[in-house]
Parts: C-alpha cells; sequence; structure tokens
C-alpha cells in the first residue's frame, strides 16, 4: 500500500530523532526583502518550539530515506533492522520545508539519508533537493544537509554551496569503534571529507587574482556528531577526540549524544537508559575547552577512571581540585583567572571587567551582574567579602553535590 | 506637573521625543506623570503639555537609546518613569551606563531582558495559518493570532517582513494588529481573536512534533522553562504534549524489552554484496580511471596529472609511495623515475617481486614550483593529503591486499594518521582501519644521502625491510 505523507513524515522523522544537532545559527545574513524570495537568517537561529525531551526545534530534521544499505549497529535504519522503510521524493521534502517554514514552523531544513544504491545516488538526490529549494522556489532560509560519506567531492561541492552548513558524523569516538559497530565506515573517509570541507571553506574565503568573490561556501561552517556509551571509550578519549578535531577541522561543533536504545535494537549493544547526566557533562566540557581555556587533560585529570564526575560541574571539580589558586581577589585577578571561578560565566567576567575600571566592586554587584554566588562565595575574596577558612574545609564538595539517591523501602 | 500622553502605536519614539523635550527644560522625574494609550488622563490633571526640544540639542550614551527602545515595549505601567529617572542621573554621571552595579540600572536591564525576550518568543511561537483564496497579485495570504506578554508586536513586526516578504500576512495581538500587504507593513489597533481556521499543514506539523520527540530522553522542565505553559494555547504542537509525556515511559520500556529481531532476509544479501571487493565504494577500476582523466581536462597550477596505481587487481601486496615525481608525470605512471628505478633494483635484491605488487602513490599529483624550465619537487602538504585520499581508499578497497607496505612519511600519515618517528617505526607491521601497514622509508631518501658509506648501509637495511616483506606475503 502506497503511504501518505502523513506515514512518512512520521517514519522519517522518528528515524531522524536521533541525531542531536538542530542548530541554525551563525551563517550569513539574508533576508527576503526583496519580494522574490521566501525565507531570512540573521544571526542566531529560532527554537520555534520544544519537544517534552527538552530538545529545540528549530530545523524540519527528516531523513529523505531510512532505506540502508549500512550496518551500523547503533542505528535504527540498519539494513538488518525491521523497522518500517519509508522514502520521500525531493518534491515532498521542497514541499514540507517551505509550507513548514511559510507557518513559521522552522528555521528550516535538515536533512540526512540513509545511503541507498550507493553514496553518489544518495548525496545526488539530496543535493537536488537543496538545489530546488534554493534556485526554483527562491528560499534563503536555513539548510543543513548531512553528507554522506564516500560521496564525491565533486557533490560535496555543490551541495556547499546552496547548505549553510554540512556535517558529517564520526559516530563514535575510536577508530576501533567505528570499525566494530559501522563496518562499512571508514574513519579515514570521514575526516578526508571533513578535511576537503575546511579547504573548499578556505578557498571560497579568499579573493580571487580578479578580485571577484568566490561564491559562498557552508557559511556556517561543519559540524559533527559522536555517540556515547555505545562503546567504552571513557570521557578523555571522547574529549580528546573532540579537541582534535575541533583544532584539525575547525568544526564550529562536536554533538554528544547519549546512546538511547532504540526500536528494533541490535544484539550487539548495551540497552540501558542513555546516560543523560554524562553527556550533560561532556557538553560543559566541551564548552569549557572553547570558551573558558581549559585543557583537555585538566578537565578530565582529576579522576584515575579519565572520566567526568557525574555529580558536580567540570569546572567545579576543577576548582576543587586546585584549591590552591583560591580564593582569588575579583577586583585584581587577571581575565583567564576570573574565567576559572566556578559560578562565574564569560559574560559576568567581561561584566566585572567593565565595571572594576571605575569602581571597587562589592558582593551584591556580582550578583547584578549574572554570577552564580552559591557556587562562587568560597572561591572570591572582595571588599565586603571574605570566605574566611571555607575552601580548606574538608567537605566543600559535598555542599555542592547532591545527596545521595533515597533508597526506597521495598 | 506636566502629564507626558504616549501613543499605543509608535510608544518608544513618543517616549524619546518627549524624554528629549523635558531634559532640555530640566524637568525633573518627579515633576511628570506619565500615561500611556488613555488620552482621557491628561484632562483629568489639566496639567500643562511636555515642552519639545530640536532632536540633536540633547546628547545621551548611545547604549541608553537602545535600552529605552526595548523598555518602552514592557508591561510594567512604572517603565516610562523608570527610565526618565534613571536618564536624569544619567547626564551628570554618563559613566552609570556602564555600572552592572547601579540598581536601577539592573532594573531597567531585567526590564529589558523580559522584553527582548518576550520578542524573541514571539519570533519563535507565531503560527501562522494560510488563508486559503490568494490575493490579487497572486501573493498567498496567511494569519496568526498571538498573545504576547509585552506590548511586543511592533518592534518585532520587522523581522517578519524581512523572512515573509513574498506572501501577505497579518499577525492580531490583543493590543495592536500588524498587516503586510502588497510589501507594505501598517499597524492598527488591535481586535479580538480572530476565526482562522486550521490547515493541513497544523496536522502534519504535529505528525512532525510527536515523532521527533524521543520518549527514552523525558525532559519535561527542560521544555517547559523553554516554552512556557503560556503560550501552549495558541500552538498548534501543543496539544500533543500531555499524550507524549503520559506514554513516554512506557514506550521507552517497550522499545528497551523488546527482544532483537531477526534481520529480514534482504539484509544478508545486501551487506554480502556491500563487502565484495570495490562495491563498497560503488567504483570499478574503469570508473577511477574514467574519473582520473576527466579531472586530469583541466590543469592545476603547480600540480601535475593524477597518475594512477597499476599492478594486478587481485595483488597481495600493495606499495604505496609519496607522490609521482617529474618523470612519473610525464609518462602517466607510477614508480618509474629515479625513485622508482631505485626500488625496483633493491626489491629485486630482497626476492620481491615487484610485477606481483600493486603500485602507487599517496597522494596523486607531482606537486612542484617552476624554477626556470625545471619542475621542482614540492612535499605533499597535510591538506593535499587529505584531498587525495579518496583516491587511495578507491584503490584500497578494489584491491583489498593482504599487507601495505608503506614507504615514507606522506604514506606513513595517510595510512596510519602519522608520519612521526619513522626511522623507529621501521620494519614492524602496524594495524590500521586500511588492513595491516609495513612502514619503512622512501626510497628517494637513500638517493639523497651524499655519504656513500651511508648510503650502503641505509641501502642494506632497506633491502632488509623488502625482504621481511616478501617474506610476510609469500
Ligand atoms: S549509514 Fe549507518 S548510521 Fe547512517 S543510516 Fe545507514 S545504518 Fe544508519
Amino acid at each position: 500500500m502506497p503511504r501518505t505523507l502523513q506515514d512518512k513524515l512520521a517514519i522519517l522523522s522518528d528515524a531522524a530523532r536521533y541525531d542531536a544537532s538542530c542548530a541554525s545559527s551563525g551563517t550569513s545574513r539574508r533576508d527576503s526583502r526583496d519580494g522574490k524570495g521566501l525565507g531570512s537568517t540573521e544571526g542566531s537561529g529560532i527554537c520555534h518550539a520544544y519537544a517534552p525531551d527538552g530538545r529545540c526545534i528549530s530545523l524540519l530534521k527528516i531523513l529523505m530515506t531510512n532505506f540502508c544499505i549500512f550496518d551500523c549497529a547503533y542505528c535504527v535504519n540498519r539494513v538488518s533492522s525491521n523497522t518500517p522503510r519509508a522514502r520521500f521524493s525531493p518534491e515532498e521534502v521542497v514541499h514540507l520545508t517551505t509550507e513548514f517554514y511559510r507557518r513559521n514552523y522552522i528555521e528550516g531544513l535538515f536533512l540526512s539519508s540513509g545511503i541507498i544504491q550507493t553514496p553518489d545516488k544518495t548525496m545526488e538526490d539530496m543535493v537536488r533537493i537543496a538545489r530546488t529549494l534554493r534556485l526554483e522556489e527562491n528560499f534563503r532560509g536555513y539548510i543543513h544537509l548531512k553528507t554522506i560519506p564516500d560521496a564525491s567531492p565533486e557533490l560535496i561541492a555543490e551541495a556547499g554551496l546552496y547548505a549553510d552548513r554540512l556535517s558529517i558524523n564520526v559516530e563514535l569516538p575510536t577508530d576501533a569503534a567505528v570499525k566494530a559497530y559501522a563496518p562499512e565506515k571508514s574513519p579515514g573517509q570521514i575526516r578526508g571529507a571533513m578535511a576537503d570541507v575546511k579547504a573548499q571553506r578556505r578557498a571560497s574565503k579568499d579573493r580571487s587574482h580578479t578580485g571577484k568573490r568566490p561564491a559562498k561556501f557552508a557559511p556556517a561552517g561543519q559540524s559533527t556528531q559522536m555517540i556515547i556509551g555505545a562503546d567504552g571509550s571513557n570521557d578523555a578519549t571522547i574529549l580528546g577526540q573532540s579537541s582534535g578535531l575541533y583544532g584539525a577541522y575547525g568544526l564550529r561543533r562536536v554533538y554528544y549524544s547519549a546512546f538511547s536504545p532504540i526500536p528494533d535494537s541490535s544484539a550487539k549493544l548495551p540497552l540501558v537508559t542513555p546516560p543523560l547526566q554524562r553527556e550533560h557533562r561532556l557538553y560543559q566540557a566541551d564548552w569549557l575547552m572553547r570558551f573558558y581555556g581549559f585543557g583537555v587533560d585538566e578537565i578530565t585529570g582529576s579522576r584515575a577512571d579519565g572520566n567526568l564526575d557525574l555529580e558536580i560541574d567540570p569546572k567545579l571539580a576543577w576548582a576543587l581540585a586546585h584549591r590552591e589558586e583560591f580564593p582569588l581577589d575579583v577586583q585584581r585577578a587577571d581575565k583567564a583567572m576570573l574565567l576559572r571561578v566556578p559560578g562565574f560565566g564569560t559574560k559576568t567576567v567581561d561584566r566585572i571587567l567593565a565595571t572594576r575600571r571605575h569602581r571597587d566592586l562589592r558582593y551584591d554587584d556580582l550578583r547584578r551582574m549574572g554570577a552564580a554566588l552559591k557556587k562562587a562565595r568560597p572561591f572570591i575574596t572582595l571588599r565586603d567579602w571574605s570566605p574566611g577558612g571555607t575552601i580548606d574545609s574538608a567537605d566543600l564538595r559535598t555542599r555542592f553535590a547532591p545527596p545521595p539517591e533515597q533508597l526506597s523501602l521495598f | 506637573m506636566r502629564t507626558v500622553a504616549l501613543p499605543r502605536i509608535g510608544t518608544a519614539a513618543a517616549w524619546r521625543t518627549a524624554a528629549r523635550g523635558l531634559l532640555a527644560a530640566q524637568v525633573p522625574p518627579e515633576a511628570v506623570l506619565w500615561a500611556w494609550d488613555s488620552p482621557a488622563q491628561i484632562d483629568l490633571f489639566g496639567a500643562e503639555p511636555a515642552p519639545v526640544a530640536p532632536r540633536g540639542d540633547v546628547t545621551v550614551p548611545k547604549a541608553f537609546v537602545a535600552l529605552a527602545e526595548n523598555v518602552c515595549w514592557h508591561s510594567d505601567p512604572e517603565r516610562f518613569a523608570r527610565l526618565y529617572a534613571f536618564l536624569w542621573r544619567l547626564r551628570r554621571q554618563p559613566q552609570l551606563m556602564v555600572d552592572r552595579g547601579d540598581a536601577q540600572l539592573a532594573t531597567l536591564r531585567g526590564m529589558e531582558k523580559n522584553v527582548r525576550r518576550c520578542a524573541h518568543k514571539m519570533t519563535a511561537f507565531v503560527r501562522f495559518r494560510d488563508l486559503g483564496e490568494a490575493g490579487a497579485d497572486g501573493r498567498r495570504r496567511f494569519a496568526a493570532w498571538f498573545e504576547p506578554t509585552h506590548h511586543t508586536l511592533e518592534p518585532t513586526a520587522p523581522f517578519f517582513t524581512r523572512r515573509f516578504a513574498d506572501m501577505d500576512w497579518a499577525i492580531h495581538t490583543p493590543d495592536v494588529t500588524a498587516r503586510f500587504e502588497g510589501g507594505q507593513l501598517s499597524l492598527h489597533e488591535g481586535s479580538p481573536r480572530p476565526d482562522l481556521p486550521e490547515d493541513g499543514a497544523d496536522e502534519l506539523w504535529g505528525t512532525y512534533f510527536r515523532n521527533i520527540f524521543n520518549p527514552a530522553r523525558l525532559k519535561v522542565k527542560a521544555m517547559t522553562s523553554e516554552m512556557p505553559r503560556k503560550y501552549w494555547k495558541n500552538l498548534p504542537e501543543a496539544r500533543h504534549i500531555p499524550d507524549l509525556i503520559a506514554n513516554a515511559e512506557a514506550r521507552a520500556r517497550e522499545m528497551a524489552e523488546a527482544a532483537p529481531t531477526l534481520p529480514p532476509v534482504r539484509a544478508e544479501r545486501i551487506l554480502e554484496r556491500l563487502h565484495a571487493p570495490g562495491v563498497l565504494r560503488g567504483m570499478t577500476f574503469d570508473d577511477l580511471r574514467k574519473r582520473a582523466e576527466a579531472e586530469n581536462r583541466e590543469t592545476q597550477p603547480g600540480y601535475g596529472r593524477i597518475v594512477l596505481g597499476e599492478g594486478p587487481a587481485d595483488a597481495r601486496l600493495m606499495v604505496v609511495g609519496e607522490q609521482p615525481g617529474d618523470v612519473e608525470d610525464r609518462e602517466g605512471r607510477p614508480f618509474v623515475g629515479p625513485a622508482g628505478q631505485m626500488f625496483d633494483t633493491v626489491a629485486a635484491e630482497a626476492g620481491l617481486e615487484r610485477g606481483a605488487a600493486y603500485v602507487t602513490n599517496a597522494v596523486k599529483r607531482f606537486k612542484f614550483t617552476l624554477r626556470g624550465k625545471r619542475r621542482i619537487h614540492q612535499s605533499p602538504t597535510s591538506g593535499d593529503i587529505e584531498h587525495a585520499r579518496w583516491w587511495i581508499a578507491q584503490e584500497l578497497d578494489l584491491v583489498q591486499p593482504k599487507l601495505i607496505l608503506a614507504m615514507g612519511g606522506t604514506a606513513a600519515e595517510t595510512l596510519t594518521g602519522s608520519r612521526k618517528g619513522i626511522l623507529k617505526r621501521r620494519g614492524a607491521v602496524e594495524e590500521t582501519e586500511y588492513g595491516p601497514v609495513f612502514l619503512t622509508v622512501h626510497p628517494s631518501y637513500l638517493l639523497r644521502l651524499p655519504d656513500a658509506a651511508a648510503k650502503a648501509a641505509e641501502t642494506a637495511r632497506f633491502r632488509d625491510d623488502l625482504a621481511s616483506v616478501a617474506k610476510l606475503v609469500a
């Protein structure tokens, strides 16, 4: 029986929900004020809805098809699963995208796909959808294409002209894990594709000798995703891998996706509740590496097993392990150290720096500047505040860690 | 006492004009009463009208202008008075504007944040419905009903004009209605909730909302903090939320408990075909050659043409060098220049049959700089290496050798991810994603050694390496 558009949408969005990314920020500014097109992008993207899993819905995130000839153990679409299958025609994807967009449900499209026939054939269809949206529908909203591993460089080059972001998932934290769980994928090819996107992005920024600007190539950059908790890698390995990826390919984001049980899952994988807390800590750690000047080993150095502390956040964990650096004089400390105070965000630190040029700071000022003082208190001194000896007290950690879970009577 | 009445449409601009006049006339905050959208009040107090001052007479910090522009849309009836009181202090202490600890400023900043958030939520949660018939000029027509917490339609309407410029639309709020018709935006008095029939898209959107949700990750608080309940009544997708929450646990448990099923029959067939040589990447040697020919039709300055490897397609050994040299580029064949000849000689001595191996290079194009007429070899950068990886991977996939002999840093970096410490790593087999890799130096290294004794010693070591390889693939 042919499937209706409703059925297809149900199947192909269900299949897409394991991709964590829904970002639509940081692309070039566009609008449709000329009256000839639809859509705009301005700096930060908009979350148009939130699902009860707390995730933002910003893009229409769907698979073009969930037929797939690969057999990745963690994926519901793998060839050996019995999940119901469907395939959108390119016109259907274009229709859904523009009609959803006109009703202000979404910022744009995030299209990925299972692999049908060959990688090139699959990528070709995806590029066709993006091309139709841009050139025929004059769609100026956001487009994120998940590129297919092993698709030819020319197709990727064309994809980059229409898409704001390209991504390719490294899938698992180590090459060995990819080999074990995604035997048809090649980590080397995946890295090669990322390097290629990086090179093309760079080339598109150079003016040619005629002084003409080349066409923009994936202006919102590239990102990738790693599944957490399917293999045995510890957090140090995971974060080491991310920092390598950020460095080598100039990625905008590495997404971490707690492995969650999937319908019709493979016997190869653990069926546990997804390690959401671990995922959360990894995001925090990732943030510290990118915006707070922390190195991987600093973040993962405080525990012998190379994992993050699940009970307290990684910045607090670092501060507790380096008490000799505190308490810090907020009036005088340099920016790098202020950024390391638990409870101080980058905005708070900027405000501190701007205000202390004019006058002495007081405890109440910090509250108004957005500091989380409950956390920061033991680590700072101010003209009207001193933590006394709390920094050295043995039970400092227990003040922050949540109480141990209550055991229920049975 | 002066009373300033501000209109409902154009509030912020009117406040700014009034404040400028008051400031120029040195009217202190306690002598001003602000009224919004109620002309009756003015008569009530019978007070004198606000003075007017020309633009440019009064200067204030730029940041304040932006702050006031936002705060004016807040729902707090005191907003105008608060702004003016702060402005009054600011005129003598302009540095107050950067004092993030000042209590008055903190309140205003807090209000600004509320307004911004409210405006942002409007850009997120307005839901247009298709009104069906298109206008006379062929433009489609849409409308939405929205209930913002603050008076944010006016400052937010331009966002919608930038985004939805090729259609006509109206956004109705209790306060104000914004209409965009034929490319023109206009603001009108608000109206009660109009009757906007659902269109088919709402149902599709609901389907999407239900299915993108992962029941194994229920986090209701994270949802409601970003999408507070007050918005739900105007969001078509929100009606599905109670159901999704109620059934999440059961659905997640069902997924976890369902025993793994047996793979469908077709799976085995597909995978078998997939893993046959050359299929996974969907390429044959012929395809590869055609592709190289096509790319070779265009020249790249500083680079030679693509030179593919050669040898039996079922070779047990694949020999990987750096990149074609000047001779290789001219002849279009690998390993025919001086280094290739050196390799041939030593291989023969070591009992390694070159004809039985597939020989190729990690990077497919000769990279050079011109010095006069001479093309001087340039080492490939890691960018060149990554760019070329696709080709070598295709070859590896087609040949599927038992052993790969990687000669020199470029081959090592391509196949093992690192070019470091070759001299220490040589002679051993490393496991990689491409299969087992045996590392040694590149024959051109031997050619470059100036000292005859060193050259002889290094050549002997190279010979030993090749002899080990011959044994491994025997
Ligand atoms: S390639 Fe792997 S991860 Fe991607 S859809 Fe197919 S089975 Fe899933």
